[in-house]
């Protein structure tokens, strides 16, 4: 690892607890976080020059602090703003930026904030692309500019609606500690948040290598984070074990040629067999301790197919049962559709043709292409050719996916012949 | 989600309107774009000339002819448009509400599937 590689690591690393000392001590969300990014763009420059201080948690804090204390100062003009913080200060932390350092000695680290963060930036008053963001920024330590550049928007763009969600948190009153009623609820939301960070990352193609930050990575390192600060979550630990099981196929699921190779067709002597194991044992563990929840699921279904030498080999009957269980937790005919797919392998094409016919017409799946590409393997696998390629050509004029939409039109021209 | 809203131009209902109509939809358009910059789900924005300004061109490099454009009689054209990211198509439909002059120039909401340029870093690998 290089150093700026290095120092880069340990700053998104260090971002959460940073950010969380400082919303513990002085309330306010937007005004810390703003600090929080100051301080760690100084350090990105100060530390491959200078070195890495032996207390890089307390050296951000102290930073950050002191930026806080300058925008403040700078502010006085403000003053109507300014009560309003220092109202919400401790009046000995005023002016004692030196003084911080002391404090904060050893403290950082001690307590870990990213899950209170993580739950901040999942505020019921905010839009998911919004949540997306702010998690990234305050949570993953991400600057404006690398978020926009995930998600090809312009910079301005992106700092305008990271700015407006902060504002947004801030009226909502957003601060430590969090009500504890809606918990469960917040949790769910920023588990889901962190999961479509992944599929972000997941599905964006060949091109993210180069500069564009890596979005899965960025995700599973949060929730792995989560996972060490809260091993007793049974839907954490199912989250870590569901990505980490989708992460082991990354190489297979690109052929050689750049092309998308679908579960069915992967090599899977390409699958990263440690990671599925570490993967495993983590939901073996989890299940037998925890509460069964979605994710859960979710990760004993990746696992069944990780633990299948060929796609023939798979325990489809088990997935039936685990698809219908999570028909059960969730109101999402995605599910109803995954489970016709299983159906189809279990039981015959048949069989999995009237699960679909239950589902297709869901209003919710009026634009989807995912119907039309579920019908077409089910129809060739009955030897109806003529229908499985019309389908195919459907879902192939409907996919969004540039890859499995060339994938499906592949599928169009070629089957039956 | 990235959508392109585009606005149908149709020459015989914009002739139709009243001048001051034609401005208040002309100059909405600015406090529209302020709007959608102030929430960050603006991307990039174009308004396009007249049909009769348009040459097709058939061909290769050093090798092709350019004629009149053969649409002019077209009731419609793309008159403009929009590039938003927002939440999801639904929002993408409210977007499209809020262009001036939706109520007589209908926008077409279409979701985009690749994207480059606009300053947006390296294209994403199709």
């Amino acid at each position: 690892m290089s150093g700026e590689r290095a120092v880069e690591d340990l700053l998104r690393r260090s971002a959460p607890q940073v950010l969380g000392a400082l919303v513990r001590r002085h309330g306010r969300f937007d005004l810390c976080e703003d600090a929080v990014q100051e301080a760690l763009l100084a350090a990105a420059t100060a530390w491959p020059e200078n070195g890495i201080p032996d207390e890089p948690v307390a050296w951000l804090v102290t930073v950050a602090g002191r930026r806080l204390t300058d925008q403040w100062r700078s502010e006085s003009a403000r003053r109507r703003r300014e009560e309003a913080v220092a109202a919400q200060e401790p009046p000995e932390d005023r002016h004692a930026p030196g003084a911080d350092v002391e404090m904060m000695a050893g403290a950082p680290g001690s307590v870990d904030d990213t899950l209170d963060l993580l739950l901040l930036c999942a505020h019921p008053a905010l839009s998911e692309p919004s949540r997306i963001a702010l998690t990234l920024r305050a949570v993953g330590g991400l600057t404006t500019a690398e978020i926009a550049r995930a998600f090809l928007v312009p910079e301005p763009a992106m700092a305008q609606r990271i700015s407006r969600a902060k504002a947004t948190v801030r009226a909502a009153g957003g601060s430590f500690p969090l009500p504890g009623e809606d918990r469960d609820e917040r949790l769910a939301v920023a588990l889901h948040v962190l999961y479509v960070i992944f599929n972000e990352g997941y599905t964006a193609g060949a091109g993210r290598h180069l500069t564009r930050v890596d979005l899965t990575t960025e995700a599973l390192r949060l929730v792995r984070r989560l996972h060490e600060l809260h091993p007793g979550d049974g839907e954490i630990a199912g989250l870590l074990a569901l990505m980490q099981l989708i992460e082991a196929r990354r190489e297979a699921r690109i052929g050689a040629d750049g092309r998308f190779v679908p579960l069915a067709d992967q090599d899977r002597r390409r699958w990263d067999r440690r990671a599925i194991a570490e993967a495993t044992q983590l939901l073996e563990r989890t299940m037998a301790t925890a509460p069964l929840g979605p994710y859960q699921l979710q990760a004993a279904i990746a696992a069944l197919h990780a633990e299948a030498a060929t796609d023939a080999d798979t325990d489809w009957r088990q997935i039936v049962v685990l698809y219908g269980m999570l028909e059960r937790r969730s109101d999402n005919p995605v599910v109803t559709l995954n489970k016709a797919v299983a159906v189809g392998m279990a039981h015959g094409p048949r069989a999995g043709l009237e699960v679909l016919d239950s589902v297709a017409g869901d209003p919710r799946l009026r634009r989807s292409h995912r119907p039309d590409a579920v019908r077409a393997h089910l129809l060739e696998r009955l030897g109806d050719h003529a229908g499985a390629r019309e389908h195919f050509r459907r879902a192939a004029r409907a996919a969004l996916n540039l890859p499995e939409k060339r994938y499906l039109e592949e599928r169009a021209a070629h089957t039956g012949s | 989600m990235k959508f392109l809203l585009i606005i149908q131009m149709n020459p015989a209902t914009w002739e139709s309107l009243s001048e001051e109509e034609r401005t208040e939809i002309a100059e909405g358009q600015t406090g529209f774009m302020e709007a959608i910059t102030a929430t960050g789900e603006l991307v990039g924005t174009q308004a396009l000339a007249d049909p009769s300004q348009s040459t097709v061109v058939r061909g290769r490099p050093g090798a092709f002819t350019v004629t009149d454009g053969p649409f002019l009689e077209a009731k419609e054209y793309m008159g403009g448009f929009y590039l938003v990211d927002c939440e999801n198509v639904e929002r993408a439909h409210e977007l499209a509400a809020m262009i001036p002059g939706t109520d007589r120039i209908p926008v077409e909401v279409r979701p985009v599937v690749y994207l480059a340029g606009y300053g947006l870093g390296e294209p994403a690998g199709a």
